[in-house]
């Protein structure tokens, strides 16, 4: 690798409101992109702990039903669209032309636009909590007849921002896929991409995919309730059925945006602290191929128990447990990567073994509900609730802290203390487990899934999920209290920031100046 | 144009925060106009205001900067890929509305008729026994709340002309777009005005279709199934194909004033891509609405 010190014209950094406003930077637009995923981190875990305090003790204690509902609601939106998509998308637009050698994204202004989108597409959602009949109520994912026939006022509103967050995301897909194809430095093939850019290449293109879906969804929800059509109403010819299969033809492509990125961020991380290459570098490149093409025809796998022919269910069964190769290949990659590695356990490393681990679990709960004998059982219990979360938290979340440890340094300049990270760590996954552990219990004993009642017998197990939220909850105020420690001072980080650190990322210095690659790299090996 | 050793990296730009707030003012207006709110009209129209001031100020200093020769082939490249990847999701937006013109003739329509094993048992004998299942639906399972059309909308005059206006565009902007290539000013201009016109023609037909849909067959929107995929598919078709003839309205204005060669075109090629996207939409649209539902 040689690189010319072409890193430090750092003259023109603009100053005040406008350098974030008006940005067209890939690194500030990154900043702003992660602290709104984390703002909205918090506010979507304020419903989420407001759910478990009801959910407490047995009987109605703190909310009304009603409540309860968009507080489910919410927090689902909020999470899925809010914080976890920013956030992974803070990562991408950091990372990817630091990664490839670039000088920005490819189309910068358009990079901005896709960000401010957001806080005016939040807005409008949240402010629904506010208004006369109450924010959306029927789940993140909207079933009509709930959000048509019986859709309270305020679904309008949500359809809008739903049609703003699917436009800021169909945008910043064209810009990730526009950068990776084009912007590469010379020299770097597409094979010897970071695993991170190929995630989220592949990310792009189902977002591009399935976005314009979701708004076909919304758009036919708010004609049904409007204008007089009758998509999801049998007595016109229609079937609310036919929601489901929109909604989740979006859906599942959907769950797996939120985790292949996660994927490529533990893809780099492993190396880098067992100092050894990625094992089976390729086979990392079409396992996430074959995840993206396959999510595409599992999508039925959450709708069994509507009533689907039996052809139906079985090809959706099958086509659902394939899906369990190419996850399986990844996940023997990254511990044959570990393998007589010589490793070293810093935090980013801890979150990526605790990712291994937890969405290995979630997998294999995947696994069982996409049975789908065995998923009329499961349908709709804790037990799902266990599942996906135990995918998304665990899964996606905790890659996400992993790799802001990671890349905290290349970002602030700073090394972050290492003790109050692993405290972090440690107190994030153990509580993790106290509340969605015992979930798979009370999901299978029956307890079903949005209702803020249960049957005595679920007592215990609530409480200690309850007591473990509030533990998980705190603990992220640790997060942020590092975050901000960090970019105050601490340590100076180096360029290569980790003994184990390989790529055109650690070329550059630490803290990454404003501008980075004005006259691309010359690039030999970017594994070497 | 050259392939630079330096990339182009614009200044700060005001735009995109400007059309962030657009869009919300928009969105923000199009819920409470949907919800009745007396002020909604008034904040959608000031969104839409604001969206075509963004058209003409953000775009104005995209084509500004191209023709200060400020891009090389790497941005025109950049925007290449933006726009095809733009159309592709386009075409998935189309694909859940065809999506679910199928979904509705091939299941929920026959199996609201009895047909299948598991629906014969409740829907049909239990709801709606005397409904019969039939494409293009005339009558609905309940007729008193979404009462039916008269008749449906046959593939041959309107919709007919309509097909062969828009084979016609497609020729004439592919003439046009040879013109350039050519560097025929002349022709180009005249064959992409003709374009325009021809994009124009259409909606017009189209929206004389739907006059003649709701006051003569009695189609309409609350027709049920049948009457929702045909609006709801041929108007969002519609709906792209004004944008189309606007974008290429700019396009020949730009054509007019010089603004193209030979080499240096993308803004010709984007919207004629999308003008043959547009015009694959009305030919899909053309097979599975008119014309197969014959009987």
């Amino acid at each position: 690798m040689s690189y010319s010190n072409v890193s430090t014209i750092d003259h023109d950094i603009p100053s005040g409101i406008k350098r974030w406003i008006f940005s067209t930077n890939h690194k500030d637009i990154g900043t702003l992109y992660l602290w709104f995923s984390l703002i909205m981190f918090f506010v979507g875990g304020i419903a989420a702990l407001l759910i478990r305090a009801e959910l407490f003790k047995p009987g109605m204690n703190l909310v009304t039903p009603e409540f309860y509902n968009q507080l489910t609601t919410m927090h689902g939106l909020i999470m899925v669209f809010g914080a976890i998509m920013p956030a992974l998308v803070g990562f991408a637009n950091w990372m990817i032309p630091l990664m490839i050698g670039a000088p920005d994204m490819a189309l910068p202004r358009l990079n901005n636009l896709s960000f401010w989108i957001l806080p005016f597409a939040f807005s409008i959602l949240i402010s629904t909590t506010f208004m006369q009949g109450g924010a959306p109520n029927f789940g993140w994912t909207f079933y009509a007849p709930l959000s048509t026939t019986y859709g309270p006022t305020s679904t309008d509103y949500f359809v809008f921002a739903v049609h703003l967050m699917g436009i800021s995301s169909i945008l910043g897909a064209i810009n990730i896929i526009a950068t990776i194809v084009n912007m590469r430095a010379p020299g770097m093939t597409m094979m010897q991409l970071p695993l991170f850019c190929w995630t989220w290449l592949i990310t792009a293109f189902l977002l591009l995919a399935v976005m314009p879906v979701l708004a076909g969804a919304v758009t036919m929800v708010l004609a049904d309730r409007h204008l007089g059509t009758s998509f999801f109403t049998a007595s016109g010819g229609g079937d609310p059925v036919l929601f489901q299969h929109i909604f989740w033809f979006f859906g599942h492509p959907e769950v797996y945006i939120i985790i292949l990125p996660a994927f490529g961020m533990i893809s780099e991380i492993i190396p880098t602290f067992a100092r050894k290459r990625l094992f089976g570098y390729a086979s990392m490149v079409y396992a996430t191929l074959a995840i993206a093409l396959l999510s595409f025809i599992v999508w039925a796998h959450h709708m069994f128990t509507t009533g689907m022919p039996i052809a139906g269910e079985l090809f959706f069964m099958y086509a659902t447990m394939l899906i369990a190769v190419p996850t399986g290949v990844k996940v023997f990659n990254w511990v044959s990567t570990m393998f007589k590695g010589a490793m070293t356990f810093e935090t980013p490393m801890l979150f990526a073994i605790a990712f291994i681990v937890l969405f290995t679990m979630g997998g294999f709960t995947g696994l069982m509900l996409s049975i789908a004998p065995a998923d009329f059982q499961y349908h709709d219990s804790y037990f799902v609730v266990a599942h996906f979360h135990y995918v998304m938290v665990a899964g996606s979340l905790t890659a996400i802290f992993g790799a802001t440890y990671y890349w905290l340094p290349k970002w602030t300049g700073h090394m972050y203390s290492e003790t109050l990270g692993k405290l972090h760590f440690w107190l994030t996954i153990i509580s993790f487990n106290i509340t969605f552990f015992p979930m798979h219990f009370v999901g299978l004993a029956g307890m079903p899934r949005r209702v803020p009642d249960y049957a005595l017998q679920f007592t215990e197990f609530n409480r200690i999920a309850s007591i473990g939220s509030f533990t998980f909850g705190l603990s992220q105020l640790l997060f942020l209290y590092i975050i901000i420690k960090t970019i105050r001072g601490g340590k100076p980080a180096t360029s290569r920031v980790w003994e184990g650190a390989h790529g055109l990322t650690w070329e550059v210095s630490s803290p990454a100046p404003h501008h980075t690659f004005s006259t691309p790299p010359v690039v030999k090996d970017p594994h070497g | 144009m050259s392939e630079s050793q330096h990339y182009y990296v614009p200044h700060l730009s005001k735009w995109p925060l400007v059309t962030a707030f657009g869009l919300g003012v928009t969105g923000l207006g199009a819920g409470a106009t949907f919800h009745s709110t007396s002020w909604g009209p008034y904040v959608l129209a000031l969104g839409l205001a604001f969206i075509a001031y963004i058209m003409v100020g953000w775009f104005g200093a995209v084509i500004q900067e191209s023709q200060a020769g400020h891009y090389n082939v790497q941005i025109d490249r950049s925007f290449r890929i933006g726009m095809f990847w733009f159309i592709f999701s386009e075409v998935w937006f189309f694909a859940a509305f065809f999506g679910t013109l199928f979904y509705a003739r091939n299941f929920s329509v026959p199996w609201l008729g009895g047909e299948g094993a598991i629906t014969k048992l409740s829907t049909n004998p239990v709801l709606w026994p005397e409904f019969s299942a039939e494409w293009p639906l005339l009558t609905n399972p309940d007729p008193n709340r979404f009462p039916g059309p008269n008749a449906d909308m046959g593939p041959l005059w309107l919709p007919l002309i309509n097909t062969f206006i828009l084979i016609l565009s497609s020729v004439t902007i592919t003439y046009a777009h040879h013109a350039l290539l050519a560097g025929k000013r002349k022709m180009l201009n005249i064959m992409l005005g003709a374009t325009i016109f021809l994009g124009l023609f259409f909606v017009c037909m189209q929206a004389y279709e739907y006059h003649h849909a709701y006051t003569n067959l009695g189609l309409k929107l609350s027709s049920g199934i049948y009457g929702t995929t045909f609006y709801m598919l041929t108007g969002f078709h519609g709906l792209h194909v004004t944008i189309g003839s606007i974008i290429l309205l700019i396009i020949w204005l730009r054509c007019l004033r010089g603004d193209f060669n030979s080499d240096n075109h993308f803004g010709f090629e984007a919207s004629a891509w999308y003008w043959h996207f547009v015009d694959v939409v009305w030919l899909c649209l053309f097979l599975y609405v008119y014309v197969l539902p014959l009987r």
